[in-house]
């Protein structure tokens, strides 16, 4: 009987192992953001033989990387956000409050300086964070549909951002956050690119090594058992939209670091285009599934595009059919590809029992 | 001899529903105790009030002999009582070794640990350890939860609750909607529990897999408990009659 037990126990150790080796590469065949690292690759060899090194230059790469870096910020929020099954839908708006409230910041203590640009930086992620607090709040505790909530504080962010200024932006931005923008290189990399990129690496070490990423995955699979299992889940969700929040306070000053100006009028799609970018990258609307790198790779995709086609001559304008095209045919295969997984699953747990009957 | 875990005189009305009516349930260390009833006898506010999920109007729970008020589920929980519900809870997307430990993550040592860094490793080891005792067949421990069939499903719940319940298990029908297989090797692991000496409640409508696991089977009619019969000499008739009021007789064996 005993030693019955113990060869079982052997054969399951094997297949335990077994399936560690397979599971590493069918897990990294199996991520959407895998096939979309292929598209994203194709188009670059589809650029790079038509227009050869005025698209595959360092130069452009830069420029591309700079147009991504802001969204990537936001973008990284977005991710925990839909992972939750939930939506953010006023990350644009709250990315424009804040850089008025910082930029009015800057303007009231004389514009110029190191100190005042750390200030201003501290305004902005603070009244980032604050829109997102609100959000979670009324997400997580007073349980209105986060459609609508983020379609409310949308509206209501950049209504108090345009009451802020009389809708007139405000230009007046310390140098040293837009020299940071132009000239500032860390190991290489412009500035900008360079703030995103570790918002990108710890974005990605917090959600998929912490526990903290390990309950969001575990509120937007299945919102009841995370909740039996002892999960503070309301909690949970004010965070998770409060990082959304904050991310768009430092996206807002990236901004404004970038343009030198607030914009007002400039970021009524940003959110969709956020939205877009996760979703290609292979995040589950439905909640529970995503990663950060998929969100990444689904950001470059449009900024590669753009530039693509401004490089061999196309209308830029054709981005936009381009990128919708991939959103839909992105979800639409990664839709099937999982629905094929789960009929095989079954199909094999079939087999099984008429092999052990 | 005093029993592991004991309802006594237990009460509780929803408005003008009284779904438990001075109902009592006693279960020992180390056996099955069925727990049987028609629909809307009261199995499911019992064992709601015996996990820490609801609160009694009257009447009061001892462990080990001691009353104990249950005011959550986490209270429950920290006694060693976990109850594996009929619809599972577990997070489909999460993998079988997440679900096991979702909520309990072994967490790193030192700074990391503070940060929130999980010691996957730790995590694997453990959680293929207690499939491995129960002898659940769990296709990967990779794959995602919601990838699995009903049985593997239910073996990784019961794995969960077991890993953490150290008293009392409490199962709500475990073995509704599976197959013919999956089925023995659900009631295969309750056995297995039940020789670790861990109590536990079987709740099901299905009279066969009663009588083959249970010590013990206890009848819950109209909020109330009505019979207690031994798991070894009874029949389905008894069973059934004693569940629909054809014969009442508590107290007896």
């Amino acid at each position: 009987m005993s030693t019955v037990a113990n060869q079982q126990a052997a054969v399951a150790g094997k297949a335990d192992d077994l399936d560690g080796n397979q599971s590493l590469l069918k897990r990294i065949v199996g991520l959407q953001a895998f096939w979309i690292l292929g598209v994203l690759i194709v188009i670059c060899l589809f650029f790079t033989a038509i227009a050869g090194d005025r698209f595959l230059s360092t130069g452009n790469f830069s420029l591309i990387s700079q147009n991504v870096a802001v969204w990537a910020v936001l973008g990284v929020g977005m991710t925990f956000v839909i992972i939750t099954s939930g939506i953010d839908l006023s990350v644009g708006s709250v990315l424009v409050f804040a850089s008025v409230v910082s930029a009015k910041v800057m303007e009231a203590m004389g514009g110029s300086g190191i100190g005042v640009a750390a200030v201003g930086i501290v305004a902005a992620i603070l009244s980032g964070m604050a829109w997102g607090v609100v959000n979670g709040v009324l997400v997580a505790m007073a349980k209105v549909p986060a459609l609508i909530v983020t379609l409310g504080t949308l509206s209501v962010a950049l209504g108090l951002a345009q009451v802020l200024t009389g809708g007139i932006d405000i230009r007046s931005v310390p140098s040293e956050l837009t020299d940071f923008s132009a000239y500032t290189k860390v190991l290489g990399i412009p500035g900008l690119p360079f703030v995103a990129l570790i918002v990108i690496v710890l974005g990605g070490i917090l959600l998929h090594k912490t526990r903290f990423g390990r309950y969001t995955f575990a509120v937007g699979s299945n919102e009841e058992a995370a909740r039996r299992t002892g999960i503070k889940v309301t909690r949970h969700l004010v965070l998770v939209y409060g990082l959304a929040g904050t991310l768009a306070g430092l996206g807002a000053l990236l901004s404004l670091a970038q343009y030198g100006t607030t914009t007002i009028a400039g970021q009524s799609l940003t959110n969709l285009n956020v939205i877009a970018a996760v979703v290609i990258g292979g995040t589950s609307i439905f909640g529970g599934f995503g990663t950060i790198f998929g969100t990444v790779v689904g950001l470059f995709i449009p900024a590669v595009l753009q530039s693509g086609f401004v490089i061999i001559g196309v209308q830029p304008f054709w981005q936009g059919v381009a990128v919708g095209s991939v959103l839909i045919a992105a979800v639409y295969v990664d839709q099937s590809r999982r629905a094929a997984a789960m009929r095989s699953a079954r199909s094999r747990g079939l087999f099984k029992r008429k092999g052990a009957t | 001899m005093t029993a592991l875990l004991e309802a006594r005189a237990v009460s509780r009305s929803f408005g003008h529903v009284r779904a438990l009516d001075r109902a009592d349930f006693d279960i020992d260390a180390g056996e099955v105790v069925g727990l049987i009833g028609d629909n809307g006898a009261g199995k499911s506010t019992l064992i709601k009030a015996l996990s820490g999920s609801l609160e009694l109007d009257e009447g009061e729970i001892y462990f080990d002999g001691k009353p104990v008020r249950l005011a959550s589920p986490r209270h429950a929980n920290d006694l060693g009582i976990e109850v594996v519900y009929q619809d599972l809870a577990l997070a489909p997307h999460l993998n079988p070794v997440q679900n096991v430990f979702l909520g309990r993550e072994i967490l790193r040592k030192g700074v990391l640990g503070r940060l929130g860094f999980m010691d996957e490793k730790e995590m694997h080891r453990k959680a293929a350890a207690s499939f491995r005792e129960l002898g659940a067949t769990v296709r990967s421990l990779n794959s995602p939860v919601g990838s699995m069939s009903g049985g593997q499903r239910q073996g990784i719940a019961i794995a969960r609750a077991i890993s953490w319940a150290d008293k009392v298990v409490i199962l709500d029908e475990p073995t509704a909607a599976l197959g013919v297989v999956q089925t023995k090797n659900v009631l295969e692991s309750v056995k297995r529990v039940r020789d670790k000496g861990i109590a536990v409640v079987f709740i099901s409508h299905s009279m066969p897999h009663v009588l083959e696991v249970c010590d013990r089977i206890q009848v819950l009619r109209l909020g109330r408990r009505v019979a207690t019969y031994p798991g070894r000499t009874t029949t389905v008739e008894t069973l059934v009659g004693a569940m629909t009021g054809a014969l009442d007789k508590e107290g007896a064996a």
